[in-house]
């Protein structure tokens, strides 16, 4: 029962084939056995999550149970969990207990969400191999010596290793996506406003969002649809009505217009992998789309535009661990600059104080116009492309990455080749579009994810066109090991 | 060498909303230590923004009491440093786009003339917490109950020319943003702060001089001790062939002189960037219109109304209308009594020298508006003498209850009998004969000691009208 996702949970609680405390149980039994391996979790919280369950075995009893009553999830560590300690995968917050818990999660547990654990990701979102976390590497589920990507690489490897059935991530430059693709799964991440930021810990605040990873698309319709909606606690969040995701997910794709970018089909994508996607786009044909090559002309400067502004963003957000108030403060601080500068440089890992390093350079006076004003008005091109694309097309498709899963360790050294493996998703990010990662086909035993982007809360249609292809093709049924 | 001063201010104003600029705390002062600060405000992670839009209301309410452009798109930047009392490690303020543009504040100087003084901008920004190092020996305390309070910065042009011009403009800032009710005004607890820029340049030079920064002058008699121990100082470094360095300075109260801060050289890269947090606040016209509306009658139109309505001069007009409880103490006396000549020199009089002498504020006056107009309607039904009601004003100020009842205590009652005063006169007649001779000789000098002894023997009481027109009679008549 373990291979189930949210809607095979949720008709098996409402038939009665087994309790959420069942479920649950079943669930931590297996984090507890394969946790140790794959290190998916940071923190399990078992007894919290079996008193949900028990709660929502009580709801459902009183015949006021929703879809999500009892199910079980796990969060990624970058959500606030009021009682539960919320690190982002970093020692500078390894003692923080959040006292309060991220809208995100607030949203879910009214649902009757059940709570697992947190999930490890890269430290402070940062990575794109969940290497840097400060809990240590997490392992991808098919092969143990290969990385799930990242950042949410934690919530990847635990919704593909079965040890729950969905998982919270976030996606700042291809968070979501890049680990859906190297584990199998299905990964949205929404348009920019679509899902509150409150209690969600800030990398890159103008292009952070949360989303989800699960089995099918049909799950990702169904946690969104709690997830997304206005909040006045985050002014950024859009108020806009929440479409029905599900009443959508099984509109046939008669006329569907589908963009493929040449630049994402170019040098620098394994030609397996192309195989892979043109196959897929090919299935897509039978479903009655139409395929048209676009040009998304500045694509080529993403990776560069969002090294300047996430950075920079992130340099501000993270200067409030000064370990005056909360998280990592170092010992015996002889001063104040001591203690600022020892709790920073011995509570943040490598990376972070890189990008820290680099966001502060791009902010200085002298270069804030050649860097940051550059960088946004590249951001804007980049923008443009899109909307100039959405006058022809509906959806635009192509690799999620260019290559499967890598080994472990082989781009640390590299910095700039760790950043280039977003290629493909940084630009959806910097547009605020809506983007989703579905399996997609198999190369040597690893699986190959699709992205497709959609128009400024186009959620729904991604979820459909997923859906779709999920009754039409196999891959997102394949666990590893199987 | 003959010197000029230029100085620019730059005010802060804590701006009076309830709550925080970007929280729900309240912003009450005095509370406990950090009993203010919530989630956002400790700026826990994963906290986000979400603005109080009264703060916008009441610097596009300055911004449009100073004839300022107002932004019609304000943008919010962070201004990135690290100070544990600024618990973020930014100050959320407006650099490039703030929300009231360039304006003019007219200020009234000693000899009576008026000058225009520009505003070249005023921005909303987070006021930072407090660092506590008495109570901790070997520690600092942080409190964050101030931090996020509302702050509007407001920039002049570096266009005042002495320290009485600043202190000119300070005063009349303070009395607009009191009038505006944008704030308590209250500058013991630091609702307007004050820094100053100034520097001294040769008469007649177009160029500016290398300026330095006097930080936190919090009081009217500090800012103008300070700019005048700084020019005197940079005009010494100058007279000397040295040069001022352009840094920030702190003036100390206690020894009457600035000292150096910290030289702008090595001054912060603040590393200002919009603040993605937040979106740009749009400012239509409609919104414009509708602040428009609750502007109050200002200091300017409202001495132009008291001196037609109530026939005072330009001078007590502009004196009674400085401040806004005072004009509006004053308003009250004239609707009770109906006499506004004399309820201004009652207010601007006896009533300013007893606040001034016990450091009260007109809202704290120990005697009422309707208590002081009680007394003047006395006064005016001859009840009593303006000279006896001073007796009684200070009665009033020691708590000894109205006019009245006063007046009633102590027999202050006015004589106002004519067979009662002619007694008194005939008896003072009869025993000054050497006096009258001279009087009826022509001396009228010695009227006034005849007055004198009336006014004793009556212990004050006698009506000085009918003290004169029964002397005058009585003297002349063989």
């Amino acid at each position: 029962m373990l291979n189930q996702g949210i809607a095979d949970i949720a008709r098996a609680l409402v038939s009665g084939e087994y309790s959420s405390v069942e479920i649950t149980q079943a669930y931590l039994d297996q984090i507890a056995l394969h946790n140790g391996e794959l290190n998916a979790f940071i923190t399990v919280t078992p007894e919290q999550a079996l008193a949900q369950a028990a709660a929502a075995d009580q709801v459902r009893a009183s015949g006021n149970a929703g879809v999500f009553t009892g199910v079980p999830i796990a969060h990624k560590d970058i959500f606030c969990t009021a009682g539960v300690r919320t690190s982002c995968g970093s020692r500078m917050l390894d003692n923080f207990i959040a006292p309060y818990n991220a809208t995100v999660v607030e949203k879910l547990l009214n649902a009757g969400a059940v709570m697992l654990g947190k999930t490890n990701m890269d430290e402070f979102a940062m990575g794109s191999s969940n290497e840097t976390s400060y809990y240590g590497p997490v392992k991808n589920p098919w092969n143990r010596t290969l990385v799930p990507g990242g950042s949410s690489g934690g919530s990847a490897a635990a919704v593909s290793g079965q040890l729950c059935p969905a998982a919270t991530a976030t996606d700042t430059g291809g968070s979501i996506r890049q680990p859906a693709s190297f584990c199998g799964l299905t990964g949205i991440k929404p348009t920019y406003g679509r899902v509150s930021r409150w209690g969600m810990i800030a990398f890159a605040s103008s292009l952070d969002q949360a989303g989800t990873l699960t089995r099918t698309a049909e799950d990702a319709a169904i946690m969104l649809g709690i997830m997304a909606g206005f909040d006045p606690k985050d002014s950024t969040s859009v108020d806009l009505p929440v479409p029905d995701y599900c009443a959508q997910l099984n509109k046939p794709l008669h006329g569907l217009r589908i963009g493929i970018p040449r630049q994402h089909f170019a040098q620098g994508l394994k030609p397996e992998v192309e195989i892979q996607i043109r196959a897929a786009l090919h299935e897509f044909e039978k479903l009655g789309a139409t395929i048209k090559e676009i040009s998304l002309d500045n694509s080529h400067y993403s990776v560069a535009a969002y090294y300047v502004i996430a950075p920079a963003e992130a340099s501000a957000n993270l200067s409030r661990y000064d370990g005056v108030r909360f998280g990592y403060r170092c010992a015996k601080p002889v001063d104040l600059e001591d203690m600022y500068k020892r709790s920073r440089g011995e509570g943040f890992g490598a990376e972070v104080k890189r990008r820290i390093m680099i966001g502060t350079y791009a902010l200085s006076a002298g270069y804030y116009d050649a860097y940051y004003i550059k960088a946004q008005k590249v951001r804007r091109l980049i923008k443009d492309d899109f909307v100039h694309a959405f006058t022809e097309v509906d959806v635009i498709m192509g690799p999620t990455s260019p290559h499967t899963a890598f080994p472990l360790g082989a781009k640390t050294k590299d910095p700039v080749a760790m950043y280039l493996e977003d290629i493909y998703t940084i630009a959806v990010n910097l547009a605020g579009l809506p983007g989703i990662s579905i399996p997609a086909g198999m190369v040597n035993g690893l699986p190959v994810g699709l992205q497709i982007v959609g128009r400024d809360f186009d959620e729904a249609k991604l979820l459909n066109i997923a859906h779709m292809f999920q009754q039409a093709t196999a891959w997102h049924l394949l666990t590893p090991g199987a | 060498m003959e010197w000029e001063t230029v100085i620019g201010l730059e005010v802060h104003v804590q701006l009076a909303t309830a709550s925080k600029l970007f929280s729900g705390s309240s912003t009450r002062f005095g509370a406990e230590p950090n009993t203010q600060a919530n989630l956002f405000d400790l700026a826990l992670p994963g906290t986000l923004p979400v603005l109080n839009g009264k703060a916008v209301e009441m610097a596009v309410k300055f911004g449009l009491a100073v004839g300022a452009e107002i932004g019609h798109k304000s943008v919010f930047d962070r201004k990135n440093y690290f100070y544990p009392d600024s618990p973020k490690g930014y100050q959320t303020s407006q650099l490039e786009f703030p929300t009231v543009g360039k304006g003019s504040l007219t200020i009234t100087l000693d000899d009576g003339t008026t000058k225009v003084i520009g505003i070249t901008r005023a921005h909303l920004e987070e006021d930072a917490g407090k660092s506590l190092h008495e109570e901790f020996p070997t520690e600092t305390g942080i409190d964050l109950n101030r931090a996020g309070t509302p702050l509007l910065e407001i920039v002049s042009e570096p266009e005042l020319r002495s320290a009485k011009e600043a202190v000119a403009y300070l005063k009349k800032m303070h009395s607009l943003i009191v009038y505006l009710g944008i704030s308590d005004g209250d500058m013991s607890q630091g609702s307007m702060r004050c820094d100053a820029n100034v520097s001294v340049r040769p008469k007649g030079e177009a160029k500016f001089g290398t300026r330095a920064e006097i930080k936190n002058i919090n009081s009217f008699r500090f800012v103008e001790k300070a700019i005048n121990v700084e020019v005197a100082r940079q005009i010494d470094i100058l007279e000397d062939g040295s040069k001022v360095k352009q840094e920030t300075r702190l003036y100390d109260a206690d020894k009457n002189e600035t000292r150096s801060m910290r030289s702008k050289e090595v001054a912060n890269d603040y590393r200002y960037f919009p603040e993605p947090d937040l979106l740009p606040i749009v400012i239509d016209d409609a919104f414009i219109s509708k602040i428009r509306a609750t502007l109050p009658e200002l200091p300017d139109v409202k001495a132009l109304r008291f001196q037609i309505q109530y026939e005072l001069s330009a001078y007590d007009a502009t004196v009674l209308t400085n401040e806004f409880h005072t004009a509006a103490f004053f308003e009250e006396v004239v609707a009770a009594c109906q006499d506004a000549k004399l309820s201004a020199n009652w207010v601007m009089g006896d009533l300013q020298a007893c606040l001034n002498k016990a450091e009260l504020s007109i809202q704290r006056s120990p005697v009422s508006s309707t208590a002081l107009a009680g007394m003047i309607s006395r006064i005016l039904d001859n009840t009593i003498s303006s000279k006896i009601a001073k007796t009684v004003f200070v009665a009033m100020v020691a708590g000894e209850g109205s006019a009245d009842s006063i007046i009633a205590a102590k027999g202050l009652k006015q004589i106002t009998d004519t067979g009662a005063i002619e007694l008194i006169v005939d008896a003072i007649i009869a025993t000054n004969t050497k006096q009258v001779e001279q009087y009826r000789a022509g001396e009228e000098k010695v009227f006034a000691f005849f007055v004198g002894l009336v006014m004793k023997e009556s212990r004050g009481k006698a009506n000085p009208n009918q003290i004169n027109l029964i002397l005058k009679s009585k003297l002349t008549a063989k």
